[in-house]
């Protein structure tokens, strides 16, 4: 791990260039970036449209979140991981967390997601711009999405 | 120049009617130039995606909050963040927010810290608004600052210490937690970090009152007779009583605060914003479950 919080290179690359797109510009516009990232989070799918109790919720968001986690294992391609969230509107800035997760993660390899460093979240710069403590319901998300994408490979190797 | 006291019969009946506005004096008074209009919320986003006309946003966290000591900013940077939004000493501020004020609450009793003469909140904040139809904008205003005065902080009068409220064991403490905080059992959900606390449980001789408890369903506050039903009758306080409130990190025990402050007329209360996060953690206090 390096001191520089820009430091990027043990990160996967889409969550690379997002960190570098992050922290190139003022902390106001990192706000701005967060919104906008809130707003295109995707809806649910049909099928967990109306089972949002049945997934996952973050407690330690300040506002609910709801998780879930496939591991798509289909045909010859490798396997990768999917990610679903859900979050009210009235909740910006943890609909924008979930938004840099999904942008970062989604799709990505099961040993990609869990080779994520724990502090990733911070290298973003918005701990000042939102405040750290609120940068806790990030540094969860990621914790719950390794937990779940590593339950799902010793599920695999069990198979 | 001070602005009216919102009239309205609910208002007028709590003890002191000049700290809360109900949304249809707002909406008279949105362009009166001697008021400041503050969102403050818990979400940091959530102005941005759209406030009332002429808000601006005043974040619990990043204004209110030293940057390094666990304290609220000092008189030179209080008075450079209201300047900043065109506060003067003389103006007429309004602060309204999400979850039923709590942040706004929050701030209104920071700015009590300084002194500042008039601060209101919008009687059920954000959602009252919104649940009227009010216009809503992301157009930031653009400001012209005002110099507002360095005024030393005073923590003497509506703040509680952990030494202070020591002291003050045996006499009325009010633990605004909800019900499963204030007996402990949180602590032993698993994979929950409860904001780091150690111990579990509340400050001996607590009474258990959520601040919810003083919000109606819409998120306004409960009309007179029904807070004094709650804090006066089924907790036996009293508004001589000297009272103590807490909640996790000092907000929702603001609101409470503002409840028996303004709203019920009690003349000493003190919040303890180090709440269960300094008492949860520290060494040899005691604890009852």
């Amino acid at each position: 791990m390096s001191s520089d919080p820009t430091y990027t290179t043990d990160l996967p690359t889409p969550m690379a260039e997002l960190v570098e797109d992050f922290t190139a510009v003022s902390e106001a516009d990192r706000l701005q970036m967060l919104l906008e990232l809130s707003k295109e989070l995707p809806d649910l799918p049909p099928r967990y449209s109306d089972r949002t109790t049945e997934m996952e919720r973050v407690h330690e968001c300040q506002s609910p979140l709801f998780l879930a986690v496939e591991v798509e294992r289909a045909g010859p391609s490798d396997p990768a991981v999917r990610l679903f969230f859900d979050a009210p509107a009235e909740a910006p800035t943890t609909r924008g967390f979930a938004g840099i997760l999904h942008e970062s993660l989604d799709g990505l390899s099961p040993a990609q997601v869990l080779a994520v460093p724990d502090d990733a979240p911070y290298r973003f710069g918005l701990a000042t711009a939102v405040s750290p403590l609120r940068m806790r319901g990030m540094v969860a998300m990621l914790s719950r999405i390794k937990r779940h994408v590593s339950a799902d490979e010793l599920a695999d190797g069990a198979r | 120049m001070s602005l009216s006291h919102d009239p309205a019969d609910k208002i007028a009946q709590y003890a002191h009617p000049e700290r809360l506005v109900s949304v249809p004096w707002l909406q008279e008074n949105l362009d009166h130039p001697d008021l400041v209009l503050l969102e403050s919320d818990e979400d940091v986003l959530l102005y941005e995606t759209g406030h009332i006309p002429g808000a601006q946003k005043l974040d619990w966290h990043l204004d209110l909050n030293d940057p390094v000591t666990r304290d609220y900013v000092d008189g030179e940077r209080f008075a450079e963040v209201m300047g900043a939004r065109g506060v003067s000493r003389e103006s007429t501020v309004v602060i309204y927010g999400d979850k039923s004020n709590w942040w706004a609450a929050y701030a209104l009793w920071v700015m009590t810290l300084f002194g500042h003469p008039d601060v209101r909140l919008l009687d059920g904040g954000r959602d009252a608004w919104l649940a009227t139809g009010g216009e809503m904008t992301t157009t930031v205003p653009e400001v012209e600052p005002a110099t507002y005065p360095v005024v030393a902080r005073d923590d003497s009068v509506v703040r509680a210490f952990k030494e202070d409220v020591l002291e003050h064991l045996g006499k009325p403490l009010v633990d605004v937690r909800s019900p499963a905080e204030f007996s402990g059992e949180l602590l032993h959900m698993p994979d929950y970090p409860q904001e780091g606390a150690m111990r579990g449980g509340h400050i001996p001789g607590a009474a258990s009152v959520p601040w919810a408890k003083a919000a109606d369903e819409d998120g306004t506050f409960r009309p007179r007779a029904e807070l004094e039903a709650i804090y006066q009758q089924e907790q036996g306080l009293a508004p001589g009583d000297e009272v103590v409130a807490y909640c996790r990190i000092g907000e929702r025990s603001s609101h409470t605060w503002f409840v028996l402050t303004h709203l019920l007329g009690f003349d000493s209360v003190r919040n303890y914003d180090g709440s269960w996060t300094e008492w949860g953690n520290a060494v040899r206090v005691p604890v009852e479950r």
